[in-house]
Parts: structure tokens; C-alpha cells; sequence
């Protein structure tokens, strides 16, 4: 059996899976039960200042996306951080940590821009004996207004500011939690790391209305008549949330800062493809929130399961092995020629891939007598489309064309070497290929 | 109290409630959740082949998109557009040898999307609802006769009120309908809805019923033709095949949509007598449906005896099992040569290729269900022992069409008559209004 211990930032826990800083981790009860189900480790609920705690609506504060046998596919919160007093959480963070001392307890913490705020903070979050902080920089909704959470996130040198304070005043490691609602996310890890986090983690919830009442006429989530944007999760936002990952570990000035990946992490292998793009670890929030902690035991045996398959001994194996490989569109090999090719044993003829590239593509499937499907060689451009609509797994694939044969679009015959857009004749600033 | 074991032909062989429950909805309606879930299945084929395999050519992708965004009335419209017997092919359309056989799914799977439910999902919720869902044009001033009340007649009494036209329609039995209300398994159709469906079509306007009317009785096709612009025979099949051979006169032979008619009249099926060992001789829908309802009615035994193999039998497979699954036992190969008893019948003799002497089957009810045919002379070109029609149902008398079962050409399916009646009636507007 594959060893799923992870060592992030020094901070061990029995496997990669954390549940995110949110209603999952919000009290003590949910913790332990947490904790008793086998996740790795916990990002508490975000804390606020001392003092009266923030309120939350009393009306509905989440939206959903379904499939059609009501899937869930993305969920919608205007939720703001914890709505419980400071010393209760850190009174129950602690009795949590002392009797789960092999997990990871994280605190999650927002407080004003200010460094009197986290001066008093940060003593107190140590004291409970979390093994690290993470800073939410992401909330979209309602804390972005008081100028914390998103507000932050998107203003790199506050992000930077309030990551320095934090490690000059703790020994905590820092995790900065990083907003997606943002054009550019290298921009805050650069930020982040500048300011000498441990860590980032991402992504946060996106800015997102995920309907409106047509007889009312409001947004939903709707409190009496009106809605906000709330933050979008779960599985509709995980290419958003890789992508960014991505971005950030292949960067150069961010190359190699751990990252906790996070975002619509619903199965293993959700997890296991985050990993594979640089994430130490994962979080995981929307999946617990709709099918309850025993998720993390499909996660688990189908981590190590899929480890054992591929003959990985522990999770850094793999970890970042897909980086490498993620590069920009100029850089992709144009030599690289492909062509659809249908499966007629596989194919039951329902002409989806016929009506996508006749109608929005490259009329590049001919309908035959009998309904037989059949690719045109000489006007695939190999976009794949028909791939994407075909409801049969691998009835369509693309396969590849030896060099030398000719690729019957272009009449071209296909170059063995790889040759990318920098040094193509049509590109006005190409370089000669040296 | 008698029990399924008492000979002859006898009422209440089970609890009435107990016959009542056998004769419930076949396939109960989706709830609107599995309605969603059962639209999500389709592909939204290109030229859809489930299209292709409807004789009326709902566009059945369309529809089934429509379930699935929420719109499940506008789902209905755009199948009555097409079929505005569209509820009642729902229940009783062979959509195992149509839309469903055809599905991509069925081929792929063996699991096609449940087109026939969610047809009628649509056309239910468009049913539910107060009005009818059309607006009939400005009146014509023309006026067309239609004899029959069955799907052929109404589809085009419908399609012709719409546009303006008056119609008349003249129906031999006390109730319109057809075999919708006379034929069918009572469990196909329950509630009443094939009387139901009628009433609701007639909210269209325009026309009017005349029942106890019979062409050939008090009706002339020349009268018919003088007295309206137009004039469309949906007559069906009124006459019944004879069995040849002998004994067919004894009591408790009938044929099989005798039988039929009266399960779907009676207002408790417990009072209807049936016998213990029922021999229901036929091989086609009709079959099945007397077979299976004896079964449910309580007799001991009932056996399907049809003359040639399974595959021949135009009871799709899916009939067959039905069938099976309610206790019929399917005999196949097997002629009968002689009916015998003294007075009632008590046994049949058949041949059968493997056997030299004649196989023999014990009945007190034999239901013959080997084919209906054209009742009276109407003075038309006939083809085969149907009306021969061109095109849209042309005869070969002008001013006089015919569809449905009466018609040559058909596959005697419901969902068959409604697109003649309807087609018909589009060639009757097309006449009546050329070049004025
Ligand atoms: C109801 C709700 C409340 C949340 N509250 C917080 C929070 O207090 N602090 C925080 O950093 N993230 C919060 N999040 C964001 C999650 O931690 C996580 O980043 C996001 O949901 C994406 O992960 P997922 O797709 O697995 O849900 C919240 C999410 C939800 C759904």
C-alpha cells in the first residue's frame, strides 16, 4: 500500500486531504467527526477580530448548479467567515489539536490591514498549537467590502504587507489563500512570496450569480428580493482553480513555493491531478459539504490504489510531474498532426459529431446511406470537437500522422521535427530557427 | 364464491378489488424528477432515426429538450402539432418496433430513452391544464363529413376544424373513439382516457358528433358527398375473420374484440364472466390483449395459439413478454382443425408439424383474434380487401378520402390512422381552398 503521509511545510499529516476553511471546519463538533472519518488535517473557519462577530443573513446564503438527476455541479455562498466568537474557536481549535495531534490543524485568519490586528492575533492563534496559519485573501463577498478578504487578494502589496507582518511576528508557516477573482493570479503569489509566505493555497471562491428567479426577478441565493454575487465552488470550478495552479508553478519568480491546491476536489482523482500539478496537498470543501466526510475514504484508497498501479511509493513522486508539461500556446508543436477517426463498431450513429462540425466547425464528416459517420481526411483540422460531443467513450480518437505521410488538408507532407509558432513563416516576428 | 378453478364461464373469479388492481395503468406516468432524468438520456440525435420510425414524425429530440428545460406543455404543443392523438399513442403505441426501437440508445444499450412516458408526461401536463391548446381559423363556410370516430376520423376532424372548416362526424356506436374506446387493453388506457382525449380534442370547435349513425344503415356515401364538400372514411375494420373450421358456432367462441369491447365498457370487470381455460387463437396485438386481460380477470389458464413461429408473430417481442410475464402460455405452430363440445365448447383440436395426431387443448372460452376486415360496400376501388387510396388518402371517388385501418397500405396502428387522418385533411383543405 502506497504511503499517503504528507510532509507540507514541515506540517505532517496522514494524507493529503484537508478539508478548506469553511462550514466543515467551523466548530469543534465537526472536527472531531472530521478527524474520526480520517481527513489529514483541517483549515479552521476564518477568524476575525476579538469582539463582536461578524453576522451572517438569515435567509438562504447558498445557490447550486444541477445536473439533470440533481447533480450537484457548482454551489454559490454569500457566507462571511466565522459568526462565532474568537476565544470559543480558539478554545475548541486547541482541545481539538491536543487530542489530534497526528492531523494538521490550520487557522485561517482575516483580520483588518493593519498591523496592531495581527500583532493581537497571532499569539493567540499560536497558543492553541496549530501547526500554521493561512490567510484568507479570497472571501469575495461581503468581507471584500470592508476591504479584507478579496479586497486584499487582489491588491498584490497588501498581500505582501500583511505576509511579512505575519512572519515577523509568528513561527507559525504561512499559507496565503489566494483569490481567483483576479485577471492575472501570478501576479498575488509573486506578491505572496515577496512577502516570504511558506506557502500559497488557492483558489478561493469565484464571483459568481448562479440564477435568477424569472417570476421575481432576483439573483439567487434571494433575500427578500434581492441577491448578491456570491463565491462559486465545486465541481464546475476545477479547470479555473488548475489552471491557476499551474500558472503558479510553472512561473518563474514562484517556481517551487508549495502550493495547497483547492477547488472542486470531489474524487481522488481530482485530487491526485492537482498534486500532479505542483500541490503538496489538497482541500477539499464542496464535496464534503454535499456527500459528508466518508467521501474521504473513496479519495484515500483511490489515491493509493492508483499509486500502487503506477508503482509510486509516496505522494512527492508524483507531485508536480505534470508541470513540465504545461507550456505556452507557442511553444506547441505545429508538426504535431492528428485526424479524427471513427470507431464504426462503436459508433450508434446518433450523427452528434455530423451536426457539431457540419453546423459550427469544418463540414469535416461526411453522413452516408445507412447513417454511417465517416471523417473527411482533407478538411480535419483535428480540433477534436467530434471527440467532445461523441457520447461513446473512444468510439473517436485522434490519431496522430507518421511524419512523412501527407497530411491531406494542406497537401503537406509531415515534418518528424517539432516546430512551434516563434519559427513559423506566417508569425511576422519569427526568429529563424537556429 | 366462485375461484379460478370453476369451470365454465363465470364472473368475479377473483376479489374484485384484486381484478381491479390487475387492470391498473400498465406503466404508471413519470413523476416530473424522473421526467428530467429520463430527457437527460437523449442524444438529440442528428436527423433523429426516432423521428424517422414515427408514423406522424413527431420531432421527438425537440420535445424531449423541452421536458428537460422545464417547458413540458411546450413539449406537448410540438407533439399534438404532429399528433394531436399524441396522449394516446403515448399508452398504446408499439414504441418497442418504433421511436424506442429505433433509438440509438436501444441499439447501443439494449436501453432506450423512455420516449413513449415522456411523450406522455408532455402531453399530460398539456391535458391538465384548462382550454385546449389551439385556436381554430375564421370559419370556411365549408363543410366535411367524416364517418367514424375513431383515430383516423378525429385526427382529421381536428386538423380540419383548425382551419375553419365545419365538420361533421358520423359514428356507428353509441360512443367516438374507436378502438381507442372499444379496442385496446383496458390497462393501456385507464380512467377513462380515450373518452376523456375526445372531449378534449373537441375543444377545438367546429365539430359535431353524430352517434348511432352508420354508413351503409342510414347513411349513403352518395348522400354524404352531396350534402358536404368533402367527405373522409375512417371507417376501420368493423367485421370480424371467421374461423373455419368446425364448431366456431359453439357458445363460448367469440371473437376476441368482442370480448375486448365489453372488458372496456364494464364499469366493474369483476362482473365480466371468463372461463377457466381460455384459448385465445390470433397472433397479433389484439391477441395478446384478450390473452393478457383473461389473465387478469382470473382465468386458470390462458393460452396464446398462434399458427406460425415466434418470429412471425406481429405481437412484437415485447407484447410476448408481456404476455408471458402475466401468466400466458405461447404456443406456436399450431392450426386449429375442429372445435368440439356439445353446445359449449370444452376442447380444440390443432395440427401441429411435429405431431401426427392433433394436438388437443382444453377451453371453455376460445377467443378468436384472427383479423378484422372492411365491413359493407362502399363503392370504391378497393385494393386487397381494403380501400385502395392514393397520395393522402385519395379514393377513387373525388371528394371522398380514406385513412386508417379501412385504408390500403396501413399497419393497423393507431398512431398510422391519426397521420392519414391528418394527412388527409391536409389535402382536403389544400382542395377546398385551391384557387379560391
Ligand atoms: C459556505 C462556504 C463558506 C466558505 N467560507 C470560507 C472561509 O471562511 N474562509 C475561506 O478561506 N474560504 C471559505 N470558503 C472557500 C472554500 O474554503 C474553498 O476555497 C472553496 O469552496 C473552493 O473549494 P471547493 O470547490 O472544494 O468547495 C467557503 C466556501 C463555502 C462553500
Amino acid at each position: 500500500m502506497a504511503d499517503l503521509t504528507t510532509d507540507f511545510l514541515g506540517i505532517r499529516s496522514p494524507n493529503p486531504f484537508w478539508l478548506a476553511s469553511a462550514p466543515p471546519t467551523d466548530k469543534e463538533y465537526n472536527v472531531r467527526r472530521a478527524f474520526d472519518a480520517g481527513w489529514g488535517g483541517v483549515v479552521w473557519k476564518t477568524l476575525g477580530e476579538e469582539g463582536p462577530p461578524v453576522v451572517n443573513v438569515n435567509g438562504p446564503r447558498y445557490g447550486a448548479i444541477y445536473g439533470a438527476d440533481r447533480r450537484l455541479l457548482g454551489l454559490n455562498n454569500i457566507e462571511l467567515i466565522t459568526d462565532r466568537p474568537l476565544e470559543v474557536n480558539l478554545r475548541e481549535m486547541k482541545a481539538v489539536k491536543r487530542d489530534y495531534p497526528d492531523r494538521a490543524l490550520i487557522a485561517s485568519i482575516m483580520v483588518p490591514c493593519e498591523e496592531e490586528a495581527w500583532r493581537k492575533i497571532l499569539p493567540l492563534v499560536e497558543e492553541t498549537g496549530a501547526d500554521g496559519i493561512e490567510l484568507n485573501c479570497g472571501c469575495p463577498h461581503g468581507m471584500s467590502e470592508r476591504g479584507m478578504g478579496s479586497a486584499v487578494g487582489q491588491a498584490p502589496d497588501l498581500i505582501e504587507m500583511i505576509t511579512r507582518w505575519c512572519k515577523q511576528m509568528t513561527r507559525m508557516p504561512v499559507i496565503v489563500k489566494l483569490t481567483p477573482n483576479i485577471t492575472d493570479v501570478r501576479g498575488p503569489a509573486r506578491a505572496a512570496k515577496a512577502g516570504g509566505a511558506d506557502a500559497v493555497s488557492l483558489i478561493n471562491t469565484i464571483n459568481s450569480i448562479t440564477s435568477v428567479d424569472l417570476d421575481n426577478f432576483s439573483p439567487q441565493p434571494t433575500i427578500d428580493g434581492k441577491g448578491t454575487h456570491g463565491g462559486y465552488c465545486g465541481p464546475a470550478v476545477k479547470p479555473i482553480a488548475m489552471n491557476m495552479v499551474a500558472e503558479i508553478a510553472r512561473d518563474a519568480e514562484t517556481h517551487g513555493l508549495p502550493i495547497s491546491g483547492i477547488g472542486g476536489i470531489t474524487t481522488w482523482r481530482d485530487a491526485a491531478e492537482f498534486m500532479a500539478l505542483g500541490c503538496g496537498n489538497v482541500q477539499v470543501c464542496t464535496a464534503a459539504m454535499t456527500y459528508g466526510f466518508k467521501i474521504v475514504d473513496e479519495m484515500k484508497r483511490g489515491l493509493s490504489g492508483w499509486m500502487d498501479e503506477k508503482g509510486y511509493a509516496s505522494v512527492s513522486d508524483f507531485v508536480g510531474r505534470a508541470v513540465p508539461n504545461v507550456t505556452d500556446w507557442q511553444y506547441l508543436n505545429l508538426n504535431y498532426v492528428t485526424k479524427a477517426r471513427i470507431d464504426q463498431d462503436l459508433c450508434i450513429k446518433c450523427g452528434r459529431c455530423y451536426a457539431a462540425c457540419e453546423d459550427t466547425s469544418h463540414q469535416a464528416i461526411a453522413m452516408k446511406p445507412g447513417r454511417v459517420f465517416e471523417v473527411k481526411d482533407d478538411e480535419c483540422v483535428a480540433c477534436n470537437l467530434c471527440v467532445d460531443v461523441c457520447p461513446v467513450e473512444d468510439c473517436i480518437t485522434m490519431t496522430e500522422l507518421d511524419a512523412g505521410t501527407v497530411d491531406e488538408r494542406t497537401g503537406r507532407v509531415v515534418e518528424g521535427e517539432y516546430a512551434n509558432w516563434t519559427t513559423h513563416p506566417n508569425n511576422p516576428s519569427a526568429q529563424a530557427a537556429e | 364464491m366462485p375461484n379460478a378453478m370453476t369451470p365454465g364461464l363465470v364472473p368475479e373469479r377473483l376479489d374484485p378489488q384484486e381484478i381491479r388492481d390487475n387492470f391498473a395503468d400498465l406503466h404508471p406516468p413519470l413523476s416530473e424528477h424522473q421526467a428530467h432524468v429520463a430527457a437527460d438520456r437523449c442524444y438529440f440525435c442528428y436527423d433523429a432515426p426516432c423521428v424517422t420510425a414515427c408514423p406522424t414524425a413527431i420531432d421527438i429530440p425537440l420535445f424531449i429538450r423541452q421536458i428537460a428545460t422545464g417547458r413540458p406543455e411546450d413539449a406537448g404543443r410540438t407533439i399534438f402539432e404532429q399528433n394531436i392523438l399524441g396522449g394516446m399513442c403515448a399508452r398504446v403505441c408499439p414504441t418497442e418496433n418504433l421511436c424506442e426501437g429505433a433509438c440509438v440508445r436501444e441499439i447501443a444499450e439494449g436501453e432506450p430513452v423512455q420516449i413513449g412516458l415522456l411523450q406522455r408526461h408532455a402531453t399530460d401536463s398539456v391535458m391538465a391544464r384548462q382550454g385546449h391548446p389551439f385556436v381554430r381559423s375564421a370559419p370556411t363556410g365549408r363543410h366535411v363529413a367524416v364517418v367514424g370516430g375513431g383515430p383516423a376520423g378525429m385526427a382529421c376532424a381536428h386538423r380540419l376544424a383548425m382551419k375553419g372548416h365545419e365538420v361533421t362526424v358520423y359514428e356507428a356506436r353509441p360512443k367516438p373513439g374507436g378502438l381507442n374506446e372499444y379496442g385496446i387493453a383496458a390497462y393501456k388506457t385507464v380512467d377513462d382516457f380515450a373518452a376523456r382525449e375526445v372531449d378534449w380534442l373537441l375543444g377545438i370547435g367546429g365539430i359535431t358528433i353524430e352517434t348511432g349513425r352508420a354508413l351503409g344503415e342510414d347513411l349513403t356515401l352518395a348522400e354524404l358527398v352531396e350534402g358536404h364538400d368533402a367527405v373522409f372514411l375512417g371507417l376501420g375494420l368493423g367485421g370480424v375473420n371467421a374461423l373455419n373450421a368446425p364448431g366456431s358456432d359453439m357458445t363460448g367462441v367469440e371473437p376476441a374484440v368482442h370480448f375486448i369491447e365489453r372488458l372496456r365498457q364494464a364499469e366493474e370487470k369483476a362482473t365480466l364472466p371468463v372461463g377457466r381455460n381460455v384459448v385465445v387463437i390470433g397472433g397479433g396485438m389484439t391477441a395478446v390483449d384478450a390473452a393478457v386481460q383473461s389473465k387478469l380477470l382470473g382465468a386458470a389458464s390462458v393460452t396464446l395459439a398462434y399458427r406460425k413461429g415466434r418470429e412471425a408473430m406481429p405481437a412484437s417481442r415485447w407484447e410476448q413478454d408481456l404476455a408471458a410475464s402475466k401468466g400466458v402460455q405461447l404456443v406456436f405452430d399450431v392450426s386449429p382443425v375442429e372445435i368440439r363440445g356439445n353446445g359449449a365448447v370444452t376442447e380444440i383440436a390443432f395440427t401441429h408439424p411435429e405431431s401426427e395426431a392433433p394436438v388437443l387443448m382444453q377451453a371453455d372460452q376460445v377467443l378468436l383474434a384472427i383479423g378484422q376486415r372492411l365491413a359493407g360496400d362502399q363503392g370504391l376501388a378497393r385494393e386487397g380487401a381494403k380501400i385502395a387510396v392514393t397520395g393522402p388518402g385519395r379514393t377513387s371517388l373525388e371528394k371522398v378520402w380514406a385513412g386508417g385501418d379501412c385504408a390500403a397500405g396501413g399497419d393497423d396502428l393507431t398512431v398510422t390512422a391519426v397521420a392519414n387522418g391528418r394527412d388527409a385533411a391536409e389535402d382536403i383543405h389544400a382542395s377546398l381552398t385551391a384557387g379560391g
